[in-house]
């Protein structure tokens, strides 16, 4: 199965949904059928004053993920991921990692067309 | 001789001054409209345009055909302004300082330059006095190179009075770098006095000589006058705060020509900058 991103806040199952894409804490590598996970670090995204969205993206690709599971994502995120060939699922925050997997696992996330968030240039 | 004019605060009067000295002045005079955002010296000098120039900063262009997805680009981009994701490379023009980096490093010779649109300057003239002024493209955040480009006009055979923008960040520095002198408009109030801080620690760091011009004078507190003295600041003109050159700034014309005394004040205010600016190179 291919391998699922998802924003947090802190890196375990339980963590709450980080609803930021680009600015989001970590990222929880997820088996979408195993729920093994990995963690990567997106710290220095946080501190980047522009570029965060598009940063985070190429952590994502190179995490190998093919889907993100996230809250919000920038106009230039989105456009990173969509070239990635990245899928997108927005308005996945106020919930957990585990819950957000478990929504998509159901079949309930539908995958996002457009960005759902303007860049802080816009 | 370049003198820029600036305030840190807003509003306080730097059009006023730069559009009333520079008419004063007469010929051998340019005034440049730095304020690239916002410009508005044009109201009050009503100049006959005769030249607009669209202008562009170069940004990278990628030949898919010659990427070998090495992803150096992305590498040396401090801005994020490009990026080789999946199969592909994105530029992000907009994010683009045009700094070339991508193109040197490009072992493939992929990246070739084309244009962002920045905005347009205009150059004209009013009865020999030369005016030129750059406006910035909506949605365009990056006005100094902008700024610089309007700067490039500046001759060195007359007297350049710039218009800068308010505040202290890299649109003013971009006004004032290079200056002979930097002209400080501010008013009495807390306000102008904490942005002239702001402002007079920027030309300090330019290590360019400055003087003060106090606008809306008679109002406000002499908290100004205080720092002023403290910081060894020149106040070199006081402009009241005047019914009749409020009525006169509300219709587009300037303080001399409704009071054509003011042209005398105007004048002797350019004589103590030059006698300042020379003593400081000389």
């Amino acid at each position: 199965m291919e391998k699922i991103a998802v924003s947090c806040e802190e890196p375990s199952l339980d963590s709450p949904v980080d609803p930021r894409f680009g600015r989001a804490a970590g990222f929880l590598i997820v088996d979408p059928d195993t729920l093994e996970f990995s963690y990567v670090d997106n710290g220095a995204s946080q501190a980047m004053s522009q570029g965060a969205g598009i940063q985070a993206a190429e952590t994502v690709c190179r995490s190998g993920a093919k889907v993100v599971l996230t809250g919000y994502v920038g106009p230039k995120a989105f456009q990173a991921l969509f070239a990635a060939g990245i899928k997108i699922g927005q308005n996945l925050e106020k919930m957990t990692v585990r819950q957000a997997i478990d929504k998509f696992n159901a079949g309930e996330v539908d995958m996002a067309t457009a960005p759902n968030r303007m860049g802080h240039g816009a | 001789m370049i003198i820029s004019i600036a305030s840190g605060k807003g509003g306080t009067g730097k059009t006023t001054v730069a559009t009333n000295m520079a008419v004063s002045l007469g010929g051998d005079v340019q005034l440049l409209d730095c304020d690239v955002e916002e410009p508005n010296a044009h109201l009050f000098i009503h100049p006959v345009i005769n030249e607009v120039k669209t202008i562009t900063t170069p940004v990278p262009e990628v030949d898919m055909e010659k990427c070998n997805l090495c992803g150096k680009c992305g590498e040396i981009c401090q801005f994020k302004a490009i990026v080789v994701i999946g199969k592909t490379v994105l530029p992000f023009p907009e994010m683009c300082h045009s700094c070339g980096g991508c193109m040197e490093v490009c072992p493939e010779k992929a990246i070739t330059e084309t244009g962002r649109e920045l905005g347009v300057i205009e150059r004209g003239s009013r009865n020999g006095l030369e005016f030129v002024h750059g406006k910035l493209r909506v949605g365009e955040a990056m006005s100094p190179p902008l700024i610089r480009k309007v700067r490039e006009y500046a001759r060195p055979d007359v007297l350049t009075i710039i218009d800068a923008p308010p505040g202290t960040s890299c649109p003013v520095i971009a006004s004032m770098k290079g200056a002979d002198f930097v002209l400080l408009v501010t008013e009495p109030t807390p306000f102008g006095l904490n942005d002239l801080k702001l402002a007079v620690g920027a030309v300090k760091i330019l290590g360019i000589p400055c003087g003060l011009i106090i606008n809306r004078s008679d109002m406000g507190d002499d908290k100004v006058k205080i720092y002023a003295e403290k910081e060894n600041l020149p106040i070199l003109m006081e402009i009241p705060f005047d019914r009749k050159i409020a009525e006169a700034y509300s219709r587009g014309e300037m303080i001399v020509e409704v009071m054509p005394e003011w042209k005398e004040k105007f004048l002797k205010l350019y004589q103590q900058i030059e006698e300042m600016s020379f003593h400081k190179n000389h």
